[in-house]
C-alpha cells in the first residue's frame, strides 16, 4: 500500500527536532542517568558525592536484603503496602466504583446525570495540591469538617489521619480517580446500540442480566485498558504524601514515597536510584501486559473479521 | 395469542406529538402494517406496543389487559428490530437461546430450542457462528429465531426487512407471510414500503403525522383509498392525481381540466355533499388503469415526458399543461415516444373522486364511510 504524508521527510525532521532535543534532555538522558547511578554509591555529601564508587548491584541488594526486607520503613514493606493500595484504591475502588455510577447513569434523568458528573470530574480536575490541603482540612482532628458533622450527628470524633491512615489514602486516591474510570466506561456504555438492550428487555432480561449478559462482554476491550491505566497511575502516585507524608510510623509509604525519602530525604542517591529502576521494571512488566492483551484482543478481532 | 387494542393513546415528546388520539383495534391472529412516511408515528406505536415507550396518554391493552405502564419484560411479548440487535458476542446458538437463558432454561434445554427453531428458519448450520460471520439475510433470521423461541402473545416486526437487499426482501416476505398464517400469530408489522405491506398484511393502517388515516384490508385501501395521501402513499407508482372543477348539470355533474375530456358523472348523493362545500375536486386514477389511446373521450392529454421500460411493461409519464404528470403503466408493446403529443384513456368505473379536502367521494350503494 502506498504511504502518503503531508509533510516531506526534510520537514517531518525539522519539526520533530524541538521535541527530540526535549525529551532527549529530560527523559533519556535522566531514564540512562538513573540506571548509571543505582551501580555507584553517590551521595548528596561527603567523599562520595565528589568521587562515587562503582559498587555492583550492592543498592539492589540491599533493596532485597530478607532480614529486613519487610521491616516498616523498608523496600518490602513500601511494595506490599504499595500493592495493597493498587487493589484496593484502583481496582476495587476506582475501577467498580467508576463501573458502578456508570452503569446507573444510564438509566437516570439527562439533567441529574449531568450533574453526577460534573461533581465526579470536579474531584479530577482539581489540582492536586488543593485537593490535597482539601482533604487535610476535612480530615483535621480539631477543626475538620468530617468530626464536625460527626460531632453534629452525636459521633465519636476520630483522628483518622493518626488511626487509619492507610484507608484515608485508599479512599482519598478512590474518590479522585473514579471520575476517569466512570467517564471511560460510561462512553463505552454509551457506543452500545440501545437496541440491544431493548431486544433485551423485551426478551424478559432483568437490569442486572443486562449489565452481565451485554454490557459487560461488550466493554471488556475498556475494562482492561481501564485497569491498566489506573493501575499504573496508583503505582506510581505521590499525592497521598500531601495528607499523611508517609507516615506515621512509615504506615502509608507508598513506593513513590518511599523513593522520595531515600533518594531526597536521606540524599542516598545510588540507594534512591535502585528504588526508581526497580518501579520502571515493575512498570514495564505492567505495560507489557497491557500491550499483550490489547494485541491479543485485536488479532481476535481481525480474524473474526476475516472468516 | 392475543389481540391488541389501543384506546385513544397520544405519545408525545416536548412539543412534538408523535402519535395523537389513535384507537386501533388488532383482532387475535391478525398480521397488522403500519404504513406511512418516516415520522408519521408508526414506530413509537409499535414501541408503545412493546412497552419500550410509555404513552402520554391513553391506553393499550394486550388480550385485553390493560398493559400500559407494564415494563417489556412482563408483556410476554417478541420484537424484531430493524438493525436485528443481535449481540456480537455471542454465537447464533446463544442469541437464539438468550430469552430463554433469562428464563432460566437450563443450557441442554437452551441448546435443542435453538437447534429446532434455527432449523425451520434454514439456519441450523450457522449456530456455533458469530453475527458478524453471516449475512445480512441470515442475521435476519437469527434475529427473527430470537423472537420465536418463546411463547409469546404478540409479534412485533420493526421494519424487519428494510436492512436486505430487493431479492433477500421478497424471499424473507414470502417466509413472514408463511410463517405468519402457520403459526396463526397475532403480528404488528412497521413498514414504510407500500408493497410490502400490501403483501403481508391482513389489515394496514395508513398512519400520518401521528394518526391513523385508514385502516382497512390492502384491497380496500388499494380500491378505496381513503384520502388523497393514502391515494399517493399506496401503489408503485401511487395514483395519479389531477385537481378538476365540478359543475351541476341537472343529474349530472361535468367534471373539466385542462386536458381532460371526461363523459358527464350521476350527481351522487356523495357528489352533491361535496359540491357544496366548493367545485374544486381531484380525480384519481391509478397507473395500471390508463392506456394509450387515440379517443378524446374519458382521457388525459399531454406530452410525454418519460418512457421507462420495465421488461414486460413500461412506466410513461406524460407533462399535463399546467405541469403537474400523470404516470401510466402500459405494455411496452405500445409505442411511444418522449416529446409526442399522447392520451391515457380510462374507464369511468377506475376513476376515484376526491371533495375539495382530500376525502374520497363514495359512490352510490356503497357503504357509507
Amino acid at each position: 500500500m502506498k504511504q502518503f504524508s503531508l509533510l516531506s521527510r526534510r520537514a517531518a525532521a525539522l519539526f520533530l527536532t524541538p521535541a527530540g532535543l526535549l525529551v532527549a534532555v529530560f527523559v533519556l538522558l535522566p531514564f540512562f542517568w538513573v540506571i548509571v547511578v543505582s551501580f555507584t554509591n553517590r551521595t548528596l555529601l561527603g567523599v562520595t558525592a565528589v568521587h562515587p564508587d562503582f559498587v555492583g548491584l550492592q543498592n539492589y541488594i540491599r533493596l532485597f536484603n530478607p532480614s529486613t526486607f519487610f521491616t516498616r520503613g523498608q523496600f518490602g514493606s513500601s511494595l506490599i503496602i504499595t500493592t495493597q493500595f493498587v487493589l484496593l484504591s484502583a481496582l476495587i475502588g476506582q475501577a467498580l466504583l467508576g463501573l458502578l455510577l456508570a452503569w446507573l447513569m444510564q438509566a437516570i434523568p439527562p439533567a441529574l446525570k449531568r450533574a453526577v458528573e460534573a461533581a465526579v470530574i470536579g474531584a479530577w480536575i482539581l489540582p492536586e495540591v488543593v485537593i490535597g490541603f482539601a482533604w487535610f482540612a476535612f480530615l483535621d482532628y480539631d477543626n475538620g469538617t468530617l468530626n464536625m458533622i460527626l460531632t453534629a450527628l452525636g459521633l465519636p470524633r476520630g483522628d483518622f489521619l493518626l488511626q487509619q491512615p492507610f484507608w484515608v489514602i485508599v479512599i482519598f486516591n478512590t474518590w479522585r480517580g473514579a471520575a476517569f474510570s466512570m467517564m471511560l466506561f460510561n462512553s463505552a456504555f454509551s457506543s452500545i446500540p440501545p437496541s440491544y438492550f431493548q431486544a433485551a428487555d423485551v426478551a424478559g432480561a432483568s437490569s442486572f442480566q443486562k449489565f452481565r449478559d451485554i454490557a459487560l462482554p461488550l466493554i471488556r476491550g475498556h475494562v482492561v485498558t481501564d485497569l491498566i491505566l489506573i493501575t499504573m497511575w496508583t503505582f506510581n502516585v505521590f499525592t497521598p504524601f500531601l495528607l499523611t507524608h508517609g507516615g506515621p510510623a512509615y504506615r502509608t509509604e507508598l513506593l513513590s514515597i518511599y523513593n522520595y525519602r531515600v533518594a531526597f530525604k536521606d540524599f542516598e542517591f545510588g540507594q534512591g536510584s535502585a528504588v526508581g529502576v526497580i518501579i520502571m521494571l515493575i512498570n514495564l512488566v505492567l505495560a507489557l501486559i497491557y500491550l499483550s492483551i490489547g494485541r491479543r484482543r485485536s488479532k481476535a478481532e481481525r480474524e473474526a473479521a476475516a472468516s | 395469542m392475543a389481540s391488541v387494542e389501543f384506546r385513544s393513546v397520544t405519545k408525545s415528546f416536548g412539543s412534538f406529538t408523535a402519535v395523537d388520539h389513535v384507537d386501533l383495534s388488532i383482532g387475535d391472529g391478525e398480521f397488522v402494517c403500519l404504513l406511512g412516511p418516516s415520522g408519521c408515528g408508526k414506530t413509537t406505536s409499535l414501541r408503545m406496543i412493546a412497552g419500550l415507550e410509555t404513552p402520554s396518554s391513553g391506553q393499550i391493552l394486550i388480550g385485553g389487559d390493560d398493559v400500559t405502564g407494564l415494563h417489556p419484560k412482563d408483556r410476554q411479548i417478541s420484537m424484531v428490530f430493524q438493525d436485528y440487535a443481535l449481540y456480537p458476542h455471542m454465537n447464533i446458538a446463544d442469541n437464539i437461546a438468550y430469552p430463554l437463558k433469562v428464563r432460566g432454561e437450563s443450557q441442554e434445554k437452551r441448546h435443542a430450542r435453538a437447534q429446532e427453531v434455527a432449523g425451520v428458519l434454514k439456519i441450523g448450520d450457522l449456530l456455533s457462528r458469530l453475527p458478524s460471520q453471516i449475512s445480512g439475510g441470515q442475521q435476519q433470521r437469527t434475529s427473527l429465531a430470537r423472537a420465536l423461541v418463546y411463547p409469546s402473545r404478540v409479534y412485533l416486526f420493526d421494519e424487519p426487512l428494510s436492512n436486505l437487499d430487493a431479492k433477500l426482501r421478497l424471499e424473507a416476505r414470502g417466509f413472514l407471510n408463511h410463517l405468519q398464517r402457520d403459526m396463526g400469530m397475532t403480528a404488528i408489522y412497521v413498514t414504510h414500503d407500500q408493497a410490502e405491506a400490501m403483501a403481508l398484511a391482513t389489515r394496514i393502517a395508513v398512519m400520518d403525522r401521528g394518526r391513523i388515516v385508514q385502516y382497512a384490508p390492502p384491497i380496500e385501501i388499494y380500491r378505496r383509498p381513503a384520502t388523497t395521501f393514502v391515494a399517493n402513499f399506496v401503489g408503485n407508482p401511487p395514483m395519479n392525481l389531477v385537481p378538476v372543477t365540478a359543475r351541476a348539470e341537472g343529474d349530472s355533474v361535468r367534471l373539466s381540466a385542462d386536458g381532460v375530456t371526461l363523459a358527464p358523472l350521476p350527481l351522487s348523493a356523495g357528489l352533491k355533499a361535496a359540491l357544496a362545500a366548493g367545485p374544486t375536486l381531484t380525480l384519481g386514477v391509478r397507473p395500471e388503469h390508463l392506456s394509450v389511446t387515440e379517443e378524446a373521450d374519458n382521457s388525459i392529454g399531454g406530452k410525454l415526458f418519460a418512457n421507462e421500460n420495465m421488461g414486460p411493461e413500461s412506466l410513461v409519464t406524460m407533462e399535463r399543461p399546467d405541469a403537474s404528470r400523470v404516470t401510466a403503466r402500459i405494455f411496452t408493446d405500445d409505442h411511444v415516444e418522449v416529446g409526442e403529443t399522447v392520451r391515457f384513456g380510462f374507464a369511468p368505473e377506475h376513476v376515484t373522486l376526491f371533495d375539495g379536502a382530500g376525502t374520497r367521494i363514495p359512490r352510490d350503494g356503497e357503504a357509507g364511510l
